[in-house]
């Protein structure tokens, strides 16, 4: 598995908001990508938005890696908003208590209106 | 909507449950809750142990199958892992014995977090000496297979991070490195393990300052202290046979 794997795109879609759209697998290999993806999106952020509609596989590395993320924004002050999750990663969330820290939307829409 | 999960990862995720329950009789599991990093005290930690267990022909699948199969056996002595029944296997919960600085026993669990063919991830619940998890993968890097222990935790509560400050990350780093070398001995190599530790947070989250009541160490000390009372009380007990 490469880095390609894991697809990440990152836009601003309004000022202080942007969103990190995340596609395809999200495991160990998913560290350099998802970290320049981070630096790239933080930026001016005061809320970043993760985008897993187009999510097709995550790991418990790929969890990890999801943690150490929410930390470097804590660290900066950010908060962490999330969409577009299934009902499996959404479970997987609520296991692994994620949805205690990153607020978990089923729209972009909604997760811009709350990022706002 | 997310499109659906593939067949990798439908059979590789417990279940998500409240509190755990399973191994019976063990002290510091049923009813406890499974704990993020983020749910526990001290500084969060990041730490890598790794060694070349063979050459690329070795399939990681066959290396976290051997693993899986001699988990408790690869542990140093004194310590004690109750596999499941089932095995490692998602959803499932297992007791832990360990033996702390001083000779104290520690009693606590783990959740089986996550397993499939490559890797498998323990999550800690409440009451452990830290709150995370622990992912054991294998994987093939320049030509050669590696085995490979990752923790990201954060010490439980204060007393827990006063303790891996005074030794406990040394006995950690002991634990990991001697169940690397012992997985590549029964593979048959015999290199150093590396150790890499980040510290990815320094904050202490004094919010979760209260977990000392959950505390395992506090709590196994009291039930082997208490243990002479529970003996001698046995026959008077409600139920108890004449």
């Amino acid at each position: 598995m490469s880095d390609t794997a894991t697809r990440l795109s990152v836009s601003t879609p309004a000022p202080g908001i942007s969103v990190i759209e995340i596609a395809g697998e999200v495991t160990r290999e998913s560290d350099s990508a998802l970290r320049e993806a981070y630096e790239q999106a933080a930026e001016g952020a005061r809320s970043i938005v993760l985008g897993f509609a187009s999510l097709e596989y995550m790991n418990s590395s790929g969890i990890g890696l999801l943690v150490t993320l929410l930390v470097r924004a804590q660290r900066n002050k950010q908060q962490i908003l999330a969409y577009g999750l299934s009902e499996h990663y959404r479970q997987i969330f609520e296991l692994t208590r994620l949805d205690e820290v990153i607020a978990i939307h089923d729209s972009e829409a909604a997760a811009l209106a709350a990022a706002a | 909507m997310s499109t659906q999960p593939d067949n990798r990862d439908a059979a590789g995720w417990a279940r998500p449950v409240r509190h755990l329950t399973g191994a019976d009789g063990h002290i510091n599991v049923t009813g406890r809750r499974p704990t993020a990093p983020m749910n526990g005290f001290g500084r969060m930690w990041q730490k890598t142990y790794r060694t070349r267990v063979g050459d690329d022909s070795l399939e990681p699948t066959a290396v976290i199958t051997v693993w899986k199969e001699h988990f408790s056996e690869l542990w140093p002595a004194g310590n004690r892992f109750f596999a499941p029944l089932a095995g490692i296997a998602p959803g499932e919960v297992a007791a832990l014995d360990l033996t702390m600085p001083g000779g104290l026993k520690l009693s606590t669990g783990v959740l089986v977090l996550f397993a499939d063919e490559e890797s498998f991830t323990l999550m800690t619940p409440q009451g452990h000496m830290f709150a995370g998890w622990i992912t054991f993968s294998s994987f093939v890097e320049d030509g050669s297979t590696y085995a490979q222990a990752q923790v990201l935790m954060r010490a439980g509560d204060p007393l827990y991070e006063i303790g891996m400050s005074l030794g406990g990350h040394k006995q950690e780093d002991a634990h990991w490195s001697h169940t690397l070398t012992s997985l590549a001995a029964r593979l048959g190599a015999s290199e150093a393990v590396e150790v890499q530790s980040v510290c990815v947070d320094r904050r202490r989250q004094w919010s979760r300052a209260a977990n000392v009541w959950h505390n395992a160490g506090i709590r196994s000390g009291l039930h082997m202290a208490s243990a002479p009372v529970r003996i001698m009380t046995r026959p008077f007990a409600r139920g108890a046979k004449a």
